[in-house]
């Protein structure tokens, strides 16, 4: 057709009759931009170059070039987990694929939702061993919600658009597609699918039962000691959620706490909160917990770091456990009441039937008194100190430094992890990313600059342990090649500090390989990637240097020089009840016994 | 000292339909490895006309709870279209299938056929001095049957692995 403009995408498409035909690669990507895909994470290779060159040659999808896979993985998870929106990542066959495992299980265990494609060898080729070739859908399995082989470019486009379902759907997870180089090259036609066409009977349930909720309205208006206990779930349903907690916590009265995975759901501003519970949560979260007669679990899971040892958690308490995971549900605790369904929508059923009726509340002020005697127990005090920087002060002085401009934060694993938990208040969702189940160091630096991508104005903070860091030092080049201004405060304290706690607590203070040799100097290497670098060495010049990092318009490291051998608490010790918290230091033993060495 | 805890198991069998797709064997018996369960055994085909569906069989053993999250945790793999707990749901037909070899002259040989016939197993193989049986039933029934073989000159055993189906006219 003479005189046509040229195709806008710059796709290669063969006409066969009137259907028009293209390329696997462009199937892939027409098929992301329908989904609304603005951003792909990943590292070019030779069994992704058929995409890459499509990629190419659009403008409509943004790629950005990570350093290392693992570092895509993360930084889609840090998209996803910031935006609501699911992370794409994009990386080639063999050590492409298997540079993504990590990302992948840490995906799985924190139900986030990534799509991940991997380029695959020829189809002909599957099994010879050929060059790069590794058995990606095989290794993938048990670390993904599902994963695809695609052997026929006509299939693509419902892969795709099925496995961005999955990911998002039900309980979000991690989908892998791995795509073998001839299918992008490969021609077939692409139908946008009107609804899932592969896997039919893949049918989450998000509403639950009207009969279960009006019971669990029953048994939470008879509670004399109820507590909400909230989880990812509720994050992960998405922001209407979390207003829904407010106003179920405001009719019921009941306190409220959180895992790890979960803060931000509920505002720590509010005189219910009773902060994060578990291995290092306030006493008054874990007294509570262990004293309530009812617990409402809200899209958490019973986790071994929430429960302490099993057979002594909340020994009095009817539990009703709210999750879109049916098998969730009487894992690790027996529920008196399963309730499956997405926890926003039972959140407003519980609402509704909870104002229709307006229960007779038992009065909960003794509820209130005991928790108010727990929380002057000041767990989270810590030891002041003139001469050194405590960690927790740190993270209190960021907090107050930024909690105006609601920053973004991630953190890396360890006790600063902890820290941050602790003395970092949220008051919104989807402001606090965090490897909570697999606890993966070297997650924070890419998460960043995955949330940086997904909010160019926000500021995003990754909040890192000296260890943890260098895990995926790499993702600065990332950083400083998209101009994102991400920031890493480092908690230096020259140790692997919560293995190094773990030792002083369990092994008598033999401290095996935990101390953090041979350290660059961080400022120095700020520097060498075009980053601007500070060191905060004393008490007095940790606000100045706090400022000092805020006012640079760019990606900064600060090296923050803390308390060497500052322990993390309070802390259940792993296997212990909730009321053996310890909660300083002078309650600490040397050596514990080998039931409790067994356990992580 | 620390020593390892174990709990009382309840068999169970369980019914599996799901897509027949590839990878889906490895997906539930991965499953079952990764998170420490129990199989004793595990049959598979397809079972409708266009191919698109096939019925996994798998008896496993475990404590009641054990048994709960397995249900959950296969129901959760996107390719299951349903689980049925036959033990459960109540009264159901289990079968299998072992082709069982036996050596032996004289009187080792005369008993083997004598105790073939009582158990209903066919002769599908003879040489002058072996017998290959076929026989079918519960796995118990086969259980006892090999026990009795192991007496009269057994050499070889293959076994299907359990199928089983519920009683009564309606299909699960
Ligand atoms: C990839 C990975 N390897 C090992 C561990 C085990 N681990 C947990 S915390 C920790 C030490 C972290 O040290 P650092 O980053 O300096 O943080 P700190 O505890 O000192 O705040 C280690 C090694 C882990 N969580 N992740």
């Amino acid at each position: 057709m003479i005189g046509e403009p040229p195709n806008p995408g710059g796709l290669v498409c063969k006409v066969s009759g009137m259907i028009v035909e293209k390329s696997g690669a462009d199937i892939l990507i027409e098929a992301l931009c329908d989904l609304g895909v603005e951003v792909v994470f990943g590292y070019p290779g030779g069994a992704v170059l058929p995409i890459y060159d499509a990629l190419f040659q659009q403008k409509r999808i943004r790629h950005v070039l990570v350093r290392q896979e693992g570092g895509a993985a993360h930084a889609a998870e840090g998209y996803a987990r910031s935006t609501g929106k699911p992370g794409v990542v994009l990386v080639t066959s063999g050590p492409g694929a298997t540079n993504v495992v990590t990302g992948l299980a840490d995906a799985l265990m924190d139900s986030i939702p990534i799509v991940v494609i991997t380029g695959q060898v020829a189809t002909h080729l599957i099994g010879t061993d050929a060059f790069q070739e590794a058995d990606t859908v095989g290794i993938t399995r048990h670390c993904t919600k599902h994963n695809y082989l695609v052997k026929d470019p006509a299939k693509l486009g419902d892969i795709v658009h099925e496995a961005f379902h999955i990911a998002t759907s039900g309980r979000p997870g991690p989908v892998v597609i791995d795509l073998p180089k001839d299918v992008q090259v490969a021609t077939a036609v692409y139908r946008r699918p009107s609804e899932t066409t592969l896997h039919k009977n893949y049918k989450p349930q998000v509403k639950a039962e009207t009969a279960l909720i009006e019971q669990a309205v029953e048994m939470l208006g008879r509670a004399e000691r109820p507590i909400l206990y909230t989880g990812g779930g509720v994050i992960n349903s998405g922001p209407a959620a979390s207003q829904l907690l407010r106003e179920l916590a405001r009719i019921t009265g009941a306190p409220v706490t959180s895992t790890l995975m979960g803060l931000g759901a509920f505002p720590a501003s509010s005189e219910q909160w009773l902060g994060m519970l578990g291995m290092h949560g306030t006493y008054e979260a874990n007294m509570a917990m262990n004293e309530a007669d009812l617990i409402l679990n809200l899209g958490a899971r019973f986790d071994d770091r929430v429960t302490g040892r099993l057979d002594a958690f909340s020994p009095r308490s009817k539990r009703i456990h709210v999750d879109i995971d049916r098998s969730s549900i009487n894992k690790t605790v027996r529920a008196d009441l399963g309730l499956v369904g997405d926890v926003g929508r039972v959140m407003e059923d519980l609402i509704r039937i909870w104002k229709a009726r307006s229960p007779t509340q038992p009065d909960l002020k003794a509820w209130w008194k005991k928790i108010e005697g727990w929380r002057d127990k000041k767990s989270l005090a810590f030891p002041p100190s003139k001469r050194e920087i405590m960690p927790q002060h740190a993270i209190r002085a960021l907090w107050e430094a930024t909690r105006i401009k609601k920053p973004i934060i991630t953190t890396e694993v360890g006790q600063h992890q902890m820290w941050a938990a602790q003395h970092f208040d949220f008051e919104q969702p989807n402001k606090w990313l965090t490897s909570g189940g697999l606890g993966t160091m070297g997650y924070g630096l890419p998460a960043a600059i995955g949330a940086q991508i997904g909010n160019p104005n926000a500021l995003v903070i990754d909040i890192a342990g000296e260890a943890s860091i260098l895990m995926n030092i790499q993702e600065m080049a990332t950083a400083t090649q998209y101009r994102l201004p991400v920031k890493v405060f480092i908690l230096n304290n020259e140790y692997m500090g919560m293995v190094r706690q773990w030792q002083e607590l369990t092994y008598s203070s033999r401290y095996s390989e935990s101390y953090s040799e041979a350290l660059p100097d961080f400022v120095a290497l700020a520097e060498a990637f075009g980053w601007k670098g500070l060191r905060i060495e004393n008490p007095d010049a940790l606000d100045g240097g706090i400022a000092e990092m805020l006012a640079h318009d760019g990606p900064v490291m600060v090296d923050c020089r803390v308390a060497k051998l500052a322990n993390c608490f309070p802390m259940i010790p792993s296997g212990a009840a909730h009321t053996d918290m310890i909660l300083q230091a002078e309650e600490v033993s040397g050596e514990m016994d080998d039931e409790a060495k067994a356990l992580v | 000292m620390m020593h390892i805890k174990t709990e009382l198991t309840e068999r169970h069998t369980l019914s599996i339909t799901v897509a027949n797709e590839p990878g889906i064997l490895a997906r539930i018996a991965g499953m079952f490895t990764a998170r420490g369960y129990n199989i004793s055994s595990l049959t598979v085909a397809d079972v409708t006309e266009d191919h698109a569906v096939s019925r996994i069989t798998i008896v496993t053993a475990g404590p009641p709870g054990v048994i709960e999250q397995i249900i959950a945790q296969l129901d959760r793999l996107v390719p299951v279209h349903r689980v049925v707990d036959l033990t459960e749901l109540g009264p159901h037909v289990e079968r299998e299938l072992a082709l069982v070899k036996v050596q032996g002259t004289g009187d080792h040989r005369i008993e083997a056929l004598r105790l073939a016939e009582v158990y209903r197993a066919r002769v599908v193989d003879a040489t002058t001095s072996s017998f290959v049986f076929e026989v079918t039933g519960g796995p118990e029934k086969i259980d006892k049957f090999l026990e009795l073989m192991r007496e009269v000159g057994l050499v070889e055993v293959a076994r299907t692995g359990v199928a089983a189906i519920a009683r009564g006219k309606e299909a699960v």
